[in-house]
């Protein structure tokens, strides 16, 4: 990473190497500045590992990591700031609200031991984005589970973080409690400039929430860049799942209010699915598994499928027996289509083709 | 009651009062120690501090006095230092109640701090709180039942101590006679009726602390 290059002077860079009886993590890594980015990973992987040491709470020996062009650890020139000297958030994966406190007194916590010249996010706002306001005067020992990550989410917010480190916020929650947070993450994400780094082992989560992705296997980072990119690479155990999927990042283009559709665009391509009702022009993220695609030679205008779109064969590579997973580009865009070993024999694919993937699912994740 | 019974209770509140406040700021770091460290000598001063359980207080007794005493390192001390000799005086009783009354304030303290765990105040360093901070503004409030164990058994165990007292504090009325030792007078001068006054007493005191400790025993355990 050379120092000259501008796009990472508001990145995060770190160089962490643990090792534990039975456990050793490397990680050398520049996330970016903004945005969300996913450590991924199989528990064991190291993944909260990892972001415990960018809290500080676990102390690497030999460590570097500066943050924004901030160090905040290098062990070679003997810099190492404590937790409660950087200016972090930090959500844990279970309620960690004092509980002799009340939400209020829980909020305030952190926010009166920033200095007033430092608040950039204010307690109000905060709570506003999180949706606590009729929670503030309880205790915290009397909220569900899902109020109070969310409590502890605008806990760290009210900190006005310059990074937010959440560590598997959902894991402890229910199905219903995860959906109930989730929206607010969004809007998170959406509103304001604070990067995040979100621990997950879970795929939709990642793929609702992740604008970059790390994954981790065995305290070894496999693979580091952007979502789409990620988790369309063949070469990854990813690719392998059941649910292989990709992601995409549209516009809403246009609402067709005759036959209640909604037509997105990305690469240049038109993406239909069911009606929203987003706004024109709203960035959307969709997902599609791969086991949704399927590819022709030629495009056919015989069949009930909704989106055909024209792509080219990077790579393909053998799946489960009889099974094989194909690459495509979409004019810039990763897709990934998975058909039978026959299909492709039959249909003679190989890198380099022209044809046409036919898509036969497309869910809106955000 | 007498005159000399009363004097007795008067001194026995006294000495508690003091020596409770010296544990429950002495201890307090010690029990944080002990919840919190790793070192090898973790179980050594554990020891140290729990072994008022099982001595007989006349040991203890036998060598606080040989400490104190005018031969002893800490008795030319406080002489050299112009504080005269602690045996027989309400300060060695004082010094006398701390060590034999240790363990009753320092292991309450030290079950609460471990049971606070870890992640309280990982929760606060990312909070930006220090380590004191976060002693004053997480650990003690989180700490408060096992305080209040601490300082009632602490309490209530100096008032109860006889052994200790005889052998480092001697019979000297309002000086060092506290009550359990009057009552061992007035039973030596087969003054029943005194003894009965004063036993009942402590009895009905030691029924009514441990009553209300239990009483709220499900609230120190949470």
């Amino acid at each position: 990473m050379s120092a000259t290059d501008v796009s990472l002077i508001n990145a995060i860079d770190t160089r962490f190497s643990i090792t534990w009886p039975g456990f050793s993590l490397q990680a050398e890594l520049a996330l970016p500045g903004r945005g969300v980015s996913a450590l991924f990973g199989a528990s064991g992987s190291g993944k909260t590992t990892l972001l415990r040491c960018l809290a500080g709470l676990e102390r690497a020996p030999g460590g570097y990591l500066a943050v924004r062009g901030e160090v905040w650890q290098d062990d070679a020139r003997g810099i190492f700031m404590p937790t409660h000297r950087r200016p972090l958030g930090y959500v844990f994966q279970e309620a960690s609200l004092f509980p002799h406190l009340s939400v209020r007194r829980n909020l305030e916590f952190g926010l009166k031991r920033v200095a007033t010249t430092e608040r950039r996010v204010s307690l109000d706002h905060a709570i506003a984005l999180l949706g606590i306001e009729p929670l503030l005067e309880r205790m915290s020992d009397k909220l569900s589970g899902g109020e109070r990550q969310r409590v502890a989410i605008a806990r760290a917010l009210a900190t006005s973080p310059r990074l937010l480190l959440m560590d598997e916020p959902l894991a402890a929650l229910d199905l219903r409690r995860k959906a109930e947070i989730l929206p607010y993450l969004e809007r998170l994400h959406d509103t304001l400039d604070i990067p995040v780094v979100y621990v997950s082992h879970a795929p939709e989560e990642v793929a609702r929430l992740a604008d970059h992705v790390v994954l981790l296997d065995g305290g070894r980072v496999l693979a580091a860049g952007p979502i789409g990119e990620v988790m369309a690479r063949l070469d990854l155990p990813l690719a392998r799942d059941e649910d292989a999927f990709v992601v995409i990042d549209a516009t809403v283009a246009a609402h067709d209010e005759a036959y209640a559709l909604t037509r997105l665009e990305f690469a240049g391509l038109p993406l239909w699915l069911a009606g929203l009702d987003s706004r024109l022009g709203a960035t959307v993220r969709a997902r599609v598994l791969a086991r949704d695609v399927s590819l022709a030679l030629a495009e056919r205008h015989d069949s009930s499928i909704l989106n055909v779109l024209p792509a080219r064969v990077v790579s393909l590579d053998d799946d489960a027996p009889g099974r094989v997973l194909v690459r495509l580009d979409l004019r810039g865009a990763p897709l990934l289509a998975r058909i039978t070993k026959r299909s492709a024999v039959q249909l003679a694919i190989a890198p380099g083709m022209e044809l046409f993937a036919q898509v036969k699912g497309v869910a809106l994740l955000r | 009651m007498s005159p000399s019974d009363l004097g007795a209770i008067r001194l026995t509140l006294e000495l508690a009062v003091v020596a409770t406040a010296i544990l429950l700021v002495g201890g307090t770091p010690i029990a944080w120690w002990l919840a919190r460290t790793r070192s090898r000598l973790k179980p050594v001063i554990g020891a140290v501090v729990a072994l008022p359980l099982v001595l007989p207080p006349t040991v203890i007794g036998f060598y606080l006095l040989l400490l104190l005493g005018p031969q002893g390192p800490v008795g030319q001390l406080t002489q050299a230092l112009g504080l005269g000799l602690l045996p027989f005086s309400f300060a060695g009783l004082v010094v006398g109640s701390v060590f034999y009354s240790m363990p009753f304030v320092v292991q309450p303290l030290q079950q609460a701090f471990e049971a606070i765990g870890e992640r309280p105040l990982e929760v606060a360093a990312t909070l930006r709180a220090g380590a004191l901070d976060t002693f004053v503004s997480v650990v003690l409030p989180l700490a408060r039942p096992g305080f209040l164990t601490a300082a009632v058994l602490g309490f209530a165990h100096t008032v109860g101590e006889f052994g200790v007292v005889l052998m480092i504090g001697g019979n000297i009325p309002e000086r060092t006679r506290v009550v359990s030792v009057q009552i061992y007078d007035h039973v030596e001068a087969l003054e029943y009726t005194e003894a009965h006054w004063l036993s009942a007493g402590m009895l009905l005191f030691s029924f009514a602390v441990l009553w209300v400790l239990y009483s709220r025993g499900r609230g120190v355990a949470r």
